[in-house]
């Protein structure tokens, strides 16, 4: 049925895209507005997902295709540049000169990765043979042999959880919750490319929170053989050979320990994105400590913001799995039409 | 290794490093181990870039050393940094030049803390007006003597006489570096460069031509703790320490170590000849140590000051190998030879690192 109401989502990752095609069949007039030229945000980079292994472009794909049946509008490399508020319409002046009018808006620009380059002690960008998760997702899904700089086959491969996440130093306490199972289904991929190498997990600890994330944590130990070591790294070096000595404590045993890697993945955790503040500053949304957006109330009222009209959908409001991003995009979409249909009190 | 690529970390931890007019304040330790060093630095200040820097008899020591060995409370710590900053203040500077670096941590210390506490500052004023009827401005800056030297590399290039350069060979000398713990892993941002890469020495040493070797226990403490080294039943700890980066240094062949900390650069120097001794284990070519020098000295060297004015003979590992592949002038048979030729006496050992193990001897 179609609706006179209309609906600005900002961000056209996978968040976005599904609470755009589900407002449109819904009957609304809606345009998703992507700054860069593709949609699917940060799960193009992706090979696959965890924890059963699914190649990530099949999420990609399935949500183009609802793209591709043209029920909303989508305005690439467009981005938000002013926002003004009359007699409760938004009205929303892109970079590209187009001014939008909007009964509701929904927020769905999504995170950052925390820059490795911070975390200085680990070496990222300076080292050989540091690389971070995302580089590794990229090395996977081109398709490219484990090497290291030198061309050779590591023969041991350290992989550094919460990077980023859980530190004081670097500014996020957060926890960025995908990064635990991202490292044992890394560290499973890697050990089936390298069969003869040795795979060490350093964790704080390890949050197999999800469906099945336990059994794919058991697998990893029981099957694959890697090791998994309980202690943050305190620094990496790099040797003469571009190898990497790294140190850390391993706090089950209460001692120091200190051995050679021909690589070290760095997982890096989920941050608010740049576009996600500026939203902030743009709309005068409430943000998190942290700097996630903030949603009205966790358990009631996950998709709204601290705006009437502004809703929130995926990872913009903090860290999240695939298939939880879309559920709270799902139910940001029902939230929305209720609201637009007086449904909401 | 990308070199290039520290550039970046280097530009987060640019720290502000005034142009003149410095309050020193000496280490307590310096004199006696590297007695060239502070005067070196005075007069390169002076003499060679024309700035105005006050060496006061009146102050003491920071009690670093009484405090890190838990002999001294905080309270008593940040009085006699109030003092040095009252006799600063009274001889109209504000911009302390720290010689130590344990020193230039504690003032760090001192001053973050009385950010954090105004009320410690308060204590501070409070203690010190009691006990000595003086008053203070907080100082504009503390900065590191070792910043200053960096502040300044490029104007001491400039009238550079030796390079860092094997004469013979003309490539660069290899140089490792060695940054007391306390420059800057308290608090990044008040070190050149940070914490993790600091720039403060490398800067100096590729300004006036040498290659600088980052090594895998570049970062490691030489051991200097206080509270290890002062009770002799504990000093195998700084020895394994420092053994443990000349282990890690002496594959890359480095023809010098440099450093920025009292501590460090006496570690570095004489646990060679300890190692030696225990171990008969030496880390230089033939059965030679791996000269270690102030960041003073090396400046001191590269603009043509004689080695021996520098105090180089003081040193436990001979620094004649670095002298010769540098190609500086000088007389030896003026090294122990003071101030109007008054002889200084030799050392018992002619050779420090004759190493008194059979299998060493064998060598």
């Amino acid at each position: 049925m179609k609706q006179q109401k209309k609906i600005v989502t900002i961000g056209g990752g996978i968040a976005g895209t599904e609470v755009s095609s589900i407002l449109a069949g819904l009957g609304y007039e809606v345009t998703m507005l992507e700054k860069t030229n593709q949609t699917g945000g940060k799960l193009n980079q992706w090979n696959h997902l965890f924890p059963n292994g699914r190649d990530a472009g099949d999420i990609t794909d399935f949500l183009r295709q609802k793209i591709a049946m043209q029920t909303f509008r989508v305005l690439k490399t467009t981005s938000v540049g002013g926002v003004t508020r009359r007699n409760g319409l938004f009205e929303i002046n892109t970079n590209t000169g187009e001014a939008l009018e909007a009964n509701a808006v929904v927020i769905s620009t999504g995170f950052d990765l925390f820059d490795a380059t911070r975390k200085e002690e680990y070496g990222y960008s300076i080292y050989e043979n540091v690389i971070t998760s995302a580089d590794l997702e990229e090395i996977l899904r081109r398709g490219h042999p484990l090497a290291t700089s030198r061309g050779t086959k590591p023969r041991r491969v350290a992989f550094i959880h919460c990077v980023g996440s859980r530190d004081e130093k670097s500014g996020h306490h957060h926890c960025s919750r995908v990064c635990c199972v991202t490292g044992v289904k890394q560290a499973i991929e890697t050990a089936k490319q390298l069969p003869d190498a040795e795979i060490f997990c350093f964790y704080m600890d390890l949050r197999m929170f999800g469906l099945s994330y336990e059994s794919l944590y058991r697998e990893a130990q029981e099957k694959y053989n890697i090791q998994f070591i309980r202690g943050r790294l305190s620094e990496a070096s790099e040797n003469q050979d571009e190898s990497l000595l790294i140190k850390a404590e391993d706090t089950l045993s209460g001692r120091p320990l200190k051995m050679n890697v021909d690589l070290m993945v760095l997982l890096v955790g989920m941050i608010p994105g740049k576009e996600t503040s500026r939203m902030a500053e743009l709309f005068g949304l409430e943000r998190e400590p942290n700097g996630f957006l903030r949603i009205a109330d966790p358990h009631l009222d996950r998709n709204r913001s601290s705006v009437k009209g502004v809703f929130l959908a995926g990872t913009c409001t903090g860290p999240m799995t695939v298939d939880e991003t879309l559920e709270h995009a799902r139910s940001a979409a029902i939230d929305i039409h209720h609201d637009l249909q007086g449904m909401n009190s | 290794m990308k070199h290039q690529a520290k550039a970046r970390i280097w530009a987060d931890y640019q720290k502000q490093i005034p142009d003149d007019r410095f309050y020193y304040l000496r280490s307590c330790i310096r004199q006696n181990l590297f007695p060239g060093s502070e005067q070196a630095f005075l007069r390169i200040l002076r003499n060679e870039l024309g700035k105005a820097i006050f060496d006061d008899p009146a102050h003491t020591t920071c009690a670093g050393i009484a405090y890190h060995s838990d002999l001294l409370p905080f309270e008593t710590l940040q009085t006699i940094a109030a003092r040095q900053f009252a006799l600063m203040t009274g001889a109209g500077y504000q911009h302390a030049a720290v010689s130590c670096v344990t020193s230039f941590g504690i003032y760090s210390e001192i001053l973050e803390t009385w950010k954090e506490f105004p009320e410690e500052e308060a204590k501070a004023r409070e203690l010190l007006w009691k006990a000595t009827g003086r008053e203070f401005e907080v100082p504009k800056s503390v900065v590191h003597c070792s910043d200053i030297i960096y502040h300044f590399k490029d104007r001491i290039a400039a009238r550079q006489k030796y390079f860092l350069r094997n004469r013979e060979t003309g490539k660069p000398l290899n140089l490792v570096e060695h940054i007391g713990c306390h420059y800057s892993k308290m608090f990044p941002g008040k070190g050149v460069g940070g914490a993790e890469f600091s720039c403060v020495l490398s800067g100096m040493v590729e300004a006036w031509g040498g290659h600088v070797v980052d090594y895998p226990e570049r970062r490691h403490c030489c051991g200097f703790g206080f509270r290890q080294y002062l009770i002799m039943a504990n000093r195998g700890y700084p020895v394994s320490n420092s053994r443990k980066k000349f282990e890690s240094m002496e594959p890359y062949r480095p023809d010098a170590i440099i450093c920025n900390c009292p501590g460090c650069t006496m570690f570095l120097d004489k646990w060679q000849y300890v190692i030696g001794e225990m171990e008969g284990k030496t880390y230089g070519p033939e059965r030679s140590g791996i000269p270690v020098l102030t960041y003073e000295e090396l400046a001191g060297l590269v603009l043509g000051y004689d080695p021996w004015d520098l105090g180089l003979q003081m040193h436990q590992v001979d620094c004649e190998p670095l002298l010769q592949k540098m190609g500086v002038a000088c007389d030896p048979s003026m090294k122990y030879k003071g101030v109007n030729g008054k002889n200084l006496g030799r050392p018992a050992l002619p050779a420090c690192f004759r190493v008194n193990k059979p299998e060493a001897a064998s060598l």
